[in-house]
C-alpha cells in the first residue's frame, strides 16, 4: 500500500482534566509493522494517551510527529486523512443500518452526493479477502456477534486507509476463540505493514501478540520493554507498583448444599424465555464459577436470586427453604448477601455518603437503632470499622460515594455485605471495571469468606479470574447450562467452546458463508 | 338538507382533505428530518405561526404570494437557528428550548398582528393550477389536480424527503447522528453540523407550512391561526414511524377526519360543532397510543451529544 507512515512519535504528552493529570508527559513511539502493546490500570491513561492521537481529545502538552513531520489533530476527521485508525472499546457502529452503510458512513463517495452501497460492497469484499475479515455487507450491524461487529471495526479502518490502528482493549469483550481468530488477523495486518497499538490489562495476551510493551500507570509511563523475554512479575510490578500475592492452594472441601437451583425458568426483558430450565447448587465452603459471554442468561439468574426478576416456574432453595418468591430484604433475613453487576444502579445510592451506603439495609437492625431513631454513633462506629477493615479510600464518611474510585466502592458494597456474615452469598461481576490492585483484594476476601464456610456463587466474564478462584465451574449458554466441572477436571479452551455453545466432538461451526461476496 | 353519501359530498370531502393535509406535510416531513438527526423540535407550531404571519403580511404589503412564500422560509430558519443554537450548541433540553419557541411564535405573531394589521383582513393567497389533461380526469381530475403550488409542493416532498434519506450520503450522516452520534463523531462527521442542517431543513418547511396555512388555505390571519396542528405534525412524525411515506399516510388520515368534521358543519348535520372539532385531535392520540412504533424511534432523540464522554 502506498503511503503507509513508517513512525509514529508522541513526545512529552500531558492531558489535564478538572482535577486530574490524565497523561503526564508521557514519550510513546510506534513503528510501521509492529504491535506496541500499551499495558495499565483503569485509570493509567491508556485510552486517553491514544484519544490524544485520534484528535478525540486536544492535547495540554507535548508534541506529535508523523513520519518525522509535528502534525496536530483537531477531531478523529483530521487524523483518519492522516492514516490513523482508532477501534474503539465501545465499537462506534449504527446497529440500525448494514455493514456496507456503516462503512460507507463518512466516506466520500464516487457518486458525489449519491450513496454507492455497490462500490462499497466491493470493497468491504476484497478487505474481507484480503484481510480473512468474515462479514456479510448486507447484514443489519445490530444482528451480528460481537466478534463479528468488531470485525467490521477493523475494515472501517482498513477502509479509509488507515496504516496506524489503535485497538482500545480489543479482546474484553471476546470468546477465547474469538481472541484467537482476532489475533491471527492483526498478524497479517502487521505483515502488511499495519502499525498497531493494542491497548490492555491481560498480560498474557500482550505478551502473545505484541512486540513492545509500554506500561502506564497513574497517567505516568513507567517504562517499554521487549516482549520477548520479558518476566510477567516485572510487568505486573510496573503496573501495580508492588507485587501481587500468588492465589494461595486451596483444599476443597464442600459443606453442605446451601443453595438449589431447580428447573429456573424466567424471562429477559424483551419477554422471551432467557433461563430455559437452570439446574444448580452451591455447597457451604465452595465457589461455584458460572462461566458464559454476556447477554446467555447470567445476569437474569443472578437478579432472579436476589429477587428483582420474576421466576416462571422452578424453585431456588436456600438451606432446603424455597425463597422463589420471597422479596429481597426475606431472603436477606434468610441469610443471603449481594454483590450486584451494576454496581452504581443496583448496589449504592451515588450521592449519599459512604455510610449512609453501608446502611442502606441493615438501617432497620436492631443495633443501630434508639427506638425508631437511628443511632449515628454505633453506625458511624460501624462504618468506620469497615472502611478501615476493607481498606476503602475515602476522604471522609460523609464523602458522596460516586466520588470513590470503581475499586473503592465495590470494597465497600462487599464489606457492607460480608459484614452480615452471609451463609450465601450472590457475586455478579465483582471485579468488571476493577483494577487489578483493589480486584486482588477482593478475590482474597472472596477466598476468605469461602473457607469461613459461605457458599458462593461467583458469575464473571473474565474466564481467567473465574478459573483462578472457581471451586467447580458451571457454563451458561443461552439460557442453558452446558456442564458443570470440578476445577481441575477442565480447562480455559474448554470452557471457551462450551462458552460458545459447543460441546467436545460436535462438528465445528461451518465458516460464516459470504453469499453476497461471490461471483 | 344536501344527502350527505352523494357523489358531491364526498368529492368535496376529498378536496377539502388534500388541501389541508398540505401545512401538515410540510411541517411533518421537516420534523422527520430534524427527529432523524435526534432534535425533538416542539416548536414547530410557533414557527407555524410566526412564518404564517410574515407571509400574510408581505402578500398583504406587496400582493405578490411569492415574497409571502420568501417571508416565511426566511422567518423558519432565522427560528431553526435559534431552536440549534439553544438545544445543538448551547446543549438545552429540546422540550424546553421548543415550548420556548412555541410561545415565542404565538406571543409575537399575535403582537405583530395587533400593530401592523388590527383586525382580520383577507388577502388573494396562491391559486389553483390545473394541470392540462389530468386536470378534466372526472371526479379524480379536480381533487388531485386542480391545486395551487404550494399544495403540489408539499406531495413532491414526500418521494424528496424519501430519496434524500434513503440514496444520499446526507441521508446517511443524518440518520447516523440521531442513532449513534459517538459512531458519526468517530467517522469524523461533524455532529452539529448535520443537526444545525436537519433542525433548520426542518424548521424552513415549518416556515412553509405556515405560509400554506395563512396564503393558500385560509388567505388570512388572526390569533393562534394553527390552532395547535404544529403538535399535530410532531405527533405525524412519530405515527408515520419517522418515514416520509408513513407520515404522508398520517397527514391523510388527519386531514381525512378533519375535513370530515368541517363538511359534518356545513352540512348542518346536528353535531355540537365543540365535538366534531374536537375528533381529528381525539383520533390522534386514539392512533398514537395504539400505533406508535417505538423500535423504529431515532436512539439518540432527545439527546444532547457531548464528545468522549461514553
Amino acid at each position: 500500500m502506498a503511503g503507509m507512515i513508517q513512525q509514529v512519535q508522541m513526545t512529552g504528552i500531558v492531558k489535564r482534566f478538572p482535577g486530574v493529570l490524565a497523561c503526564n508527559n508521557i514519550d510513546f513511539d510506534l513503528h510501521a509493522g509492529e504491535v506496541h502493546a500499551l499495558l495499565g490500570e483503569n485509570g493509567a491513561g491508556k485510552s486517553t494517551l491514544m484519544k490524544i492521537l485520534y484528535g478525540m481529545y486536544q492535547l495540554d502538552g507535548g508534541s506529535i510527529a508523523i513520519d518525522g513531520a509535528v502534525r496536530r489533530f483537531h477531531s478523529p476527521a483530521d487524523s483518519l486523512d492522516a492514516g490513523i485508525g482508532m477501534i474503539h472499546q465501545h465499537f462506534m457502529l449504527v446497529p440500525t443500518m448494514t455493514v456496507a452503510q456503516n462503512v460507507a458512513l463518512g466516506q466520500s463517495s464516487d457518486k458525489k452526493f449519491l450513496l454507492d452501497l455497490k462500490t462499497v460492497t466491493e470493497r468491504i469484499c476484497e478487505l474481507s479477502a484480503a484481510y480473512g475479515l468474515k462479514v456479510n455487507p448486507n447484514d443489519l450491524v445490530g444482528h451480528l456477534s460481537v466478534g463479528e461487529q468488531q470485525r467490521v471495526e477493523i475494515i472501517k479502518a482498513l477502509y479509509r486507509g488507515a496504516s496506524i490502528i489503535i485497538l482500545d482493549e480489543p479482546t474484553a469483550v471476546l470468546t477465547p476463540q474469538e481472541v484467537d481468530d482476532l489475533f491471527i488477523i492483526l498478524k497479517k495486518m502487521v505483515k502488511e505493514g499495519h502499525g498497531l497499538v493494542f491497548i490492555s490489562h491481560k498480560l498474557h495476551e500482550v505478551t502473545a501478540l505484541c512486540d513492545r510493551i509500554t506500561v502506564l500507570r497513574d497517567g505516568c509511563k513507567m517504562g517499554t520493554r521487549p516482549a520477548a523475554g520479558v518476566e510477567r512479575h516485572e510487568l505486573i510490578k510496573m503496573m501495580v507498583g508492588r507485587d501481587l500475592k500468588e492465589l494461595s492452594h486451596r483444599d476443597y472441601k464442600p459443606g453442605a448444599e446451601r443453595l438449589t437451583i431447580t428447573d429456573v425458568r424466567a424471562s429477559g426483558d424483551r419477554g422471551t424465555e432467557t433461563l430455559k430450565g437452570i439446574n444448580l447448587s452451591v455447597h457451604a465452603g465452595e465457589i461455584l464459577g458460572l462461566a458464559g459471554v454476556s447477554g446467555n442468561g447470567q445476569l437474569e439468574l443472578a437478579e432472579c436470586l436476589i429477587g428483582i426478576r420474576k421466576v416462571d416456574s422452578g424453585r431456588i432453595l436456600l438451606d432446603g427453604l424455597d425463597i422463589a418468591s420471597m422479596k429481597l430484604n426475606e431472603r436477606i433475613a434468610k441469610g443471603m448477601a449481594i454483590i450486584p453487576e451494576e454496581r452504581m444502579r443496583d448496589g449504592a445510592v451515588n450521592d449519599f455518603s459512604v455510610q449512609d451506603n453501608v446502611f442502606l439495609h441493615d438501617h432497620t437492625d436492631k443495633e443501630f437503632r434508639t427506638g425508631i431513631f437511628l443511632n449515628f454513633k454505633k453506625m458511624a462506629a460501624h462504618a468506620k470499622k469497615l472502611v478501615g477493615e476493607y481498606t476503602v479510600k475515602t476522604p471522609t464518611l460523609e464523602t458522596p460515594i460516586k466520588n470513590l474510585s470503581g475499586g473503592n466502592i465495590q470494597k465497600l458494597i462487599m464489606a457492607r455485605e460480608l459484614a452480615r456474615k452471609p451463609t450465601v452469598l450472590i457475586a455478579a461481576q465483582p471485579t468488571r471495571g476493577v483494577d487489578i490492585g483493589a480486584s486482588e483484594y477482593i478475590h482474597q476476601r472472596l477466598l476468605m469468606q469461602r473457607d469461613a464456610g459461605t457458599a458462593i456463587l461467583l458469575t464473571s466474564e473474565d474466564l481467567d479470574e473465574l478459573y483462578a478462584l472457581s471451586d467447580r465451574i458451571a457454563v451458561i449458554y443461552e439460557g442453558t447450562i452446558m456442564g458443570v466441572f470440578l476445577r481441575q477436571d477442565t480447562d480455559i479452551q474448554t470452557l471457551g467452546l462450551l462458552m460458545a455453545g459447543i460441546r467436545p466432538g460436535d462438528a465445528p461451526k461451518p465458516d460464516l458463508p459470504i453469499a453476497s461476496c461471490e461471483g | 338538507m344536501m344527502n350527505v353519501f352523494s357523489f358531491d359530498v364526498l368529492s368535496g370531502v376529498l378536496r377539502t382533505m388534500i388541501a389541508l393535509s398540505t401545512p401538515f406535510l410540510y411541517a411533518a416531513l421537516g420534523e422527520t428530518f430534524s427527529q432523524l438527526s435526534g432534535v425533538v423540535n416542539l416548536g414547530v407550531d410557533g414557527i407555524m405561526l410566526l412564518a404564517g404571519f410574515f407571509a400574510f403580511y408581505a402578500v398583504f404589503l406587496t400582493g405578490n404570494v411569492w415574497l409571502g412564500l420568501l417571508a416565511a422560509m426566511i422567518v423558519g430558519l432565522i427560528m431553526g437557528l435559534i431552536m440549534s443554537l439553544v438545544s445543538v450548541t448551547l446543549k438545552a433540553q429540546q422540550g424546553i428550548s421548543g415550548i420556548g419557541l412555541q410561545m415565542f411564535g404565538l406571543g409575537m405573531s399575535s403582537l405583530l398582528f395587533k400593530v401592523l394589521v388590527g383586525t382580520v383582513k383577507t388577502v388573494s393567497g396562491f391559486a389553483p393550477v390545473k394541470i392540462p389533461l389530468l386536470g378534466d380526469i372526472p371526479f379524480l381530475g379536480p381533487i388531485l389536480f386542480n391545486n395551487n403550488v404550494l399544495v403540489y409542493g408539499g406531495f413532491l416532498l414526500v418521494p424528496i424527503s424519501w430519496w434524500i434519506l434513503e440514496k444520499t450520503t446526507l441521508g446517511l450522516k443524518i440518520k447516523a447522528v440521531g442513532q449513534n452520534p459517538a459512531a458519526a463523531d468517530s467517522v469524523g462527521i461533524n455532529v452539529n453540523r448535520i443537526r444545525y442542517f436537519s433542525v433548520c431543513l426542518g424548521a424552513v418547511l415549518a416556515g412553509v407550512a405556515g405560509a400554506s396555512l395563512s396564503i393558500s388555505i385560509a388567505n388570512l390571519f388572526q390569533d393562534n391561526l394553527t390552532a395547535g396542528q404544529g403538535f399535530i405534525a410532531v405527533a405525524l412524525v412519530y405515527f408515520g414511524g419517522w418515514s416520509p411515506v408513513g407520515v404522508l399516510g398520517g397527514a391523510l388520515l388527519f386531514s381525512l377526519a378533519n375535513s370530515a368534521q368541517l363538511w359534518l358543519q356545513v352540512l348542518g348535520i346536528n353535531v355540537p360543532a365543540s365535538l366534531a372539532v374536537m375528533l381529528p385531535y381525539l383520533l390522534t392520540i386514539v392512533v398514537l397510543t395504539v400505533a406508535v412504533n417505538r423500535g423504529k424511534q431515532p436512539a439518540a432523540l432527545n439527546k444532547q451529544f457531548f464528545r468522549g464522554e461514553n
